[in-house]
């Protein structure tokens, strides 16, 4: 290629390696084969081929956030592209960085309704961060190169590249990553000053103060959650975090709370409830975790640290917003503190930590201890001990489980729990789990999954089998959607309607007909061996652990009540105090 | 809610496809309203439009509207003409009157104590271009209504601030 140009699709097979990317998630169709065909000819970049562009996109996700990379996609156009959607609205709620290839119709028959055309830049642009569609291959290296930037920095989120397929036959010109500066995307990552310095003020006078930490930290890199650990343990201040949040504090550290929010522990809410200076990092007031707006931590001066200005004061009128990255701000407010060799309010604290150990002391997550029946929570806690002192990742799918995991799971730094948290996508746990299998070869990857939703993508388990990825399927089979079933037993009458999972397959004659291994544990007592067959069996593994079908996650801020107003447990039925507000919300 | 205002706000956006999209749809997709909405280039050579959008709501919904339209990738800037200090706000509106006799000789005499300018006329019609605030046109136009008011073509409200300083 001494003076020939390169066509389009060299240009986008260089731009990916210049962008050091190693693996990119895709699947063919007719609008990327010369894509396709250039990927056949080169080997910096490997292709891993699932079975359904959602997958791909949710890979792509695992392999990001289990990395700090972005992840990269690869479709065709039409279908390609419009399967692709949920996983792209997965990575736009919550912040993950992924840039998506479609393939496009040739730019003459743009708009005729041409086979297999969708118009992907309309569909994809309110679920992508921002899209592109490049009718000029000269154009392309800058736009792949732009998009990159867009998609990492600032709040990370998908960017669509939408690539017509005489485009990626024409010849053009490359250029390189170095080039390239945006027009005017440039978020602000360091944060004020005189806003920081703000900030040490109130924590220096606070009386009962939180942190409350979000998926931000853990998007602003590994050395953010290393910061924010530091700045709580130096304030001796305790710390919750959101589903998103997990592993940006150890969950080990006496100053955690937990995760707070719906499903939350008891501490972390009512810490949140009764604190009068709370400092959100990297954290969006999701009505997940508020409850109740108007009742939400009614008495607190609250301090919003975000990259994101439309995050600020978007549900909850904050005291001090502080524009910036995450890791950084909380650098600076560690750095101020240092400075000025602050002294939190020790008399206060104390007091406060008195106050939260006897609400820690309540036990939320207690569950019954049976022999009769596998409790969720206890197979959990086996899992959790059977695996302490492996590098370990977990991904879940969405329901009871997802929340369990959660509840029982800890994770002692960032980047190792993988869930869909905005978009609550049933079908995002095993394919998000094959990304970080890809990105960490060696890794136990564990999915903890809902008998319903690991049918949304089992056609995966094909994917498993092909690259001989060993990553384990942990079943809670309840035989039921048990969050739907929970939310009609506490607010439609226990009327459980189309909510039963019928019908389900054997799910361990289908890990056979993939390839993999599969068990089925039906007594306590079989659950330690099990899980250890498991761990141990270095190929994908699929564990049908039968669970107690009416279990309900516990403690529950039940919609449109306050974070004060936990129901507790099943004894604690509060059907009747569910007001109409509260009904109508999700 | 008693404290929903109306809010002009200019924004400056790289001139590329789909750019209004993304504007009008970041509206309808937050549930935002569009009270009226304009749209040029301004900039040929930096390839740089002005949209100017008039919207209505709460100071905290306003300040949403503000942060959402400045995250967009393609926008350059978001100024609130309505907060930052004083402006002046202008509508251009076409308005075609059709009549013979005295409410023909009515609608030009209206016309011209509101300075609207004739711009074609046959023996039954007239087409007026006026230029002014938006509550001047609506004078105007409701004033035409019984004259034999057949069609109206409004630009919307474009707006700038005053003093030396640009955006
Ligand atoms: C794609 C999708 N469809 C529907 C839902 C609504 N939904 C939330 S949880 C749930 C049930 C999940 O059942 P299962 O996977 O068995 O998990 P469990 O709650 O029983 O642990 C459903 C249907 C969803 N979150 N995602
Ligand atoms: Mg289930």
């Amino acid at each position: 290629m001494t003076d020939q140009q390169p066509t389009g699709a060299e240009i986008v097979m260089k731009a990916l390696a210049d962008q050091g990317v190693d693996v990119i998630f895709g699947y063919p169709g007719g609008a990327v084969l010369p894509i396709y065909d250039a990927l056949f000819k080169q080997n910096h970049v490997r292709h891993i081929l699932v079975r359904h562009e959602q997958a791909a996109v949710h890979a792509a996700e695992g392999y990001a956030r289990s990395t700090g990379k972005v992840g990269v996609v690869l479709v065709t156009s039409g279908p390609g592209a419009t399967n692709a959607v949920t996983g792209l609205t997965d990575a736009l709620m919550d912040s993950i960085p992924i840039i998506c290839f479609t393939g496009q119709v040739p730019t003459h028959l743009i708009g005729n309704d041409a086979f297999q055309e969708a118009d992907t830049t309309g569909i994809t642009r309110p679920c992508t961060k921002h899209n592109y569609l490049v009718k000029d291959v000269d154009q392309l290296a800058r736009t792949i190169h732009e998009a990159f930037h867009v998609a990492r920095s600032g709040r990370p989120g998908p960017v669509v590249i939408d690539l017509p397929k005489d485009v990626q036959f024409a010849p053009g010109t490359y250029i390189s990553p170095e080039t390239v500066t945006h027009r005017t995307y440039r978020p602000q990552v360091e944060p004020d000053p005189k806003a920081v310095a703000a900030a040490v003020d109130m924590l220096e006078t606070a009386k009962r103060p939180i942190f409350y930490v979000g998926g931000g930290v853990i998007n602003a890199g590994a050395e953010a959650s290393r910061t924010v650990t530091e700045l709580v343990r130096t304030t001796g201040f305790p710390c919750t975090m959101t589903l998103m949040g997990l592993g940006a504090f150890p969950s080990s550290d006496p100053q955690s709370l937990g995760m707070l929010g719906m499903h939350g522990s008891y501490e972390a809410n009512l810490a949140m409830h009764g604190c009068d200076v709370m400092v959100a990092l990297g954290a969006r007031f999701d009505d997940r975790v508020t409850g109740n707006l108007t009742k939400f931590s009614p008495g607190s001066r609250k301090i919003h640290v975000d990259i994101d200005p439309s995050s600020i004061n978007k549900n909850v009128r904050v005291d001090l917003p502080i524009i910036g990255d995450a890791g950084r701000t909380a650098a600076a407010i560690l750095a101020e503190w240092k400075r000025r060799k602050a002294k939190a309010d020790r008399g206060a604290l104390k007091a406060w930590w008195k106050q939260i150990e006897e609400w820690r002391a309540r036990n939320c997550f207690a569950y019954e201890k049976t022999d009769q029946v596998i409790k969720p929570q206890y197979a959990l806690e086996r899992l959790r001990e059977l695996t302490r002192g492996r590098k370990t990742f977990i991904t879940t799918e969405v329901g009871q489980h997802q929340m369990w995991a959660a509840q029982f799971l800890r994770f002692e730094g960032p980047n190792q729990w993988m869930t869909s948290g905005g978009l609550g996508t049933m079908g995002y746990g095993l394919p998000a789990a094959m990304g970080v299998q890809i990105a960490h070869p060696d890794a136990l990857v564990i999915d903890v999954a809902g008998e319903a939703s690991i049918l949304m993508n089992i056609q995966e388990m094909s994917t498993l089998a092909q690259y001989r990825l060993p990553v384990k399927i942990f079943i809670l089979n309840n035989q039921w959607m048990g969050m739907v079933r929970q939310w009609q037993e506490l607010l439609h009458g226990a009327r459980y309607s189309e909510s039963y999972s019928d019908s389900l397959p054997d799910f361990v004659k289908l890990a056979d007909a993939f390839g993999a291994v599969g068990r089925r544990v039906t007594d306590v007592a079989d659950v330690d061996a099990a899980i250890l067959e498991m761990i141990e069996t270095p190929r994908p593994f699929i564990l049908d652990m039968c669970v107690d079908q009416k279990e309900n996650c516990f403690p529950m801020i039940p919609s449109g009540a306050a974070h004060n107003e936990m129901l507790m447990g099943p004894e604690d039925r509060r059907e009747a105090t569910v007001s109409d507000e509260g009904m109508v919300l999700v | 809610m008693s404290d929903i205002r109306r809010h002009t706000i200019a924004v400056l956006v790289d001139n590329e496809p789909g750019v209004l999209a993304r504007v009008i749809g970041l509206f309808s997709g937050r549930g935002y309203n569009i009270e009226s909405l304009t749209v040029a280039e301004v900039d040929a050579q930096e390839r740089v439009s002005r949209i100017t959008v008039v919207t209505s709501g709460t100071p905290m919904i306003i300040e949403q509207i503000k942060a959402q339209l400045d995250r967009l990738v393609p926008v350059h800037a978001v100024r609130d003409l309505t907060l930052g200090g004083k402006s002046v706000e202008r509508e251009l509106a076409l308005i075609k009157v059709a009549g013979t006799g005295d409410k023909r000789i009515e609608s030009l005499r209206l016309a011209d104590i509101f300075r609207a300018r004739v711009i074609d006329s046959t023996t039954e019609s007239f087409v007026f271009e006026m230029t002014g605030s938006t509550e001047k046109l609506d004078a105007f136009i409701d004033l035409m209504r019984p004259l034999g008011l057949v069609d109206i073509s409004r630009t919307g409200v474009v707006a700038i601030s005053r003093g030396p300083k640009a955006l």
